[in-house]
């Protein structure tokens, strides 16, 4: 039994609805794994199922080869809105992760926000508003609120999909680096086939609705990833094979 | 490499110099209708002076000032019961519609059993019930207190409710995977997107409320403006009775005023982000 997230056999039906048809997948500890799939492939309702929100028709999760047996959510999910409150602080945004998913009392869940602030060179940002953060300022925090979440896998629904396109390399970029440190394992859902190649280890293509997967994609990239990386033969051939695979499962013709 | 601290996403704020500036907005916004204000004014002292029309039916707006300050013993001890009247049955009523809010939103099916009943509730003129109030609970304080909280119930419980609704529903289903549950949510995310509805039901309810304890004496009462009003009304002094307003409008301006600053302080990262979006 390999250790990490193991999904297997998902379905998920709204009357006659299929949204989730026999979905199997799975992220190792450490792993950078991305979901590529068009707009309307029963994304949002893989990520209410995941993260404990609604329960799956048939299927299960597992994590490290155990069921989850009411135990909570593995995921911490990260909304592609940063959804910060902005009558918090950015400390305390990130301190609800603790003080929520965590269980720690509030003055506690503070400190802890001010030293993960700190590792993600956000300290001087710690006593200010939202409001007077820019869009990919606000996001950094919002990625900061997931990880105090303390949750084995960090969930990222299009994280960087509302920003411009030069803050989204940029912050593509700071991730790539973040997670060079950290090594959080990762379930990133995008719809953007570079951002995969970028920021992924192995990446699912998911087909139109009823999602399944269509195929599945080593990225032999190193480590960290450059723009200029983009640009190689390999990254090249890998795009154009997730393109087409995209459009197998949408119908097309390549 | 992305340069992970730099400041440069980052708006600068100079708070005194945006309050310093904010202050001279607010003095020249509030420089027009000052004017204005003015301008009516002195149409009606004009008005007044020059025409046949009696003093005891209209009086320059001097004698009114004049009147009212050589009568402000009287004045003064009659402002006093209404305001009393209007602090504590709109702090009965704030009470109140912040439970009953609590309530409707905890329970949608309680929701949708009373808002209709509510709503229905605001197509009976609330202040004719005044004179009903002084036969069932005499000329004491309380029928006034009732009538206040009656009037200013709806626009706070309004408020709140729709400022529960207009909490992003991404918020929810955040605090939602983090597992958090209904009164978590409620304190941690409804609750303070509810404050801009709640302090809009708030400004609204302080309006109707002074009218509501002037109302509330006219229909019987031993003191107060509404009782001020109607004496000096009785015996012709028109003078009186039109100071007797200046002194409710002057009430309800202040009470209205501190509404706001209350506001402010409660939640200022508002009006700041608000600034911001501008």
């Amino acid at each position: 039994m390999n250790r990490g997230i193991a999904v297997d056999a998902l379905t998920k039906a709204y009357g006659d609805l299929d949204v989730l048809n026999g979905l199997n997948l799975h992220v190792d500890r450490g792993e950078f794994v991305s979901i590529l799939g068009p707009s309307g492939c029963g994304k949002s309702t893989l990520l209410s199922v995941l993260t404990g929100i609604e329960s799956a028709d048939s299927g299960s999760i597992a994590i490290d080869g155990q069921g989850l047996a009411g135990s909570g959510s593995p995921f911490a999910w990260m909304p592609q809105t940063d959804v910060l409150l902005p009558w918090r602080s950015v400390s305390d945004n990130v301190a609800l992760g603790y003080q929520v998913a965590g269980g720690v009392r509030k003055s506690q869940a503070r400190k802890q926000a001010g030293e993960l602030l700190g590792t993600f060179g956000l300290r001087e940002f710690a006593d200010s508003h939202p409001y007077q953060l820019s869009g990919g300022m606000r996001q950094r925090v919002a990625l900061a609120r997931t990880i105090a979440q303390g949750r084995d896998i960090l969930l990222l629904d299009e994280p960087f999909g509302a920003l411009d396109a030069i803050t989204r390399t940029e912050l593509q970029l700071w991730l790539d680096q973040i997670w060079g440190r950290e090594r959080f394992t990762v379930l990133l859902i995008t719809h953007d086939v570079r951002e995969a190649v970028l920021l992924s280890d192995r990446i699912y293509v998911f087909s139109e609705r009823p999602a399944r997967v269509v195929g599945e994609f080593d990225v032999p990239l190193e480590r960290p990833r450059t723009m200029s990386m983009l640009a190689g033969d390999q990254a090249k051939q890998l795009e154009l094979d997730l393109l087409r695979a995209l459009h197998v499962g949408s119908g097309d013709a390549p | 490499m992305v340069n992970v601290s730099s400041t440069t996403w980052f708006l600068p704020v100079r708070p005194w110099i945006n309050d310093v500036k904010s202050v001279l907005r607010s003095l020249r916004l509030s420089l027009a209708p000052l004017v204005l204000l003015a301008v009516l004014l002195a149409i009606w002292e004009i008005y007044s002076r020059s025409s046949t029309i009696g003093d005891n039916v209209l009086p320059p707006f001097s004698r009114v000032l004049t009147a009212g300050w050589a009568d402000r013993q009287s004045l003064w001890e009659n402002t006093v019961p209404t305001v009393r009247e209007v602090m504590i049955g709109f702090a009965v009523s704030v009470a109140f519609a912040f439970v009953i809010s609590v309530l409707l939103d905890l329970s949608p099916r309680a929701n949708r059993a009373v808002m209709p009943l509510l709503i229905g509730s605001q197509t009976v003129p609330l202040v004719v019930l005044a004179p009903l109030f002084v036969i069932w609970f005499g000329f004491g304080f309380l029928p006034k207190i009732l009538l206040v909280t009656l009037v200013t119930f709806f626009p706070v419980v309004v408020g709140l409710v729709d400022g529960y609704a207009s909490t992003e529903r991404d918020a929810v289903t955040l605090l939602r995977t983090m597992g958090a549950g209904k009164v978590s949510v409620f304190t941690l995310v409804r609750l303070p997107s509810a404050l801009p509805g709640f302090f809009t039901g708030l400004r609204i309810g302080i309006t109707y409320a002074v009218v509501a304890a002037i109302f509330a004496e006219y229909a019987g009462a031993v003191s107060g403006l509404g009782v001020y009003i109607r004496g000096a009304s009785g015996s012709f002094r028109t003078d009186l009775v039109l100071a007797g307003v200046v002194v409710a409008a002057l009430i309800t301006l202040g009470l209205y005023g501190l509404t706001i600053v209350v506001q402010r302080l409660c939640m200022p990262w508002y009006a700041a982000s608000r600034k911001v979006l501008e």
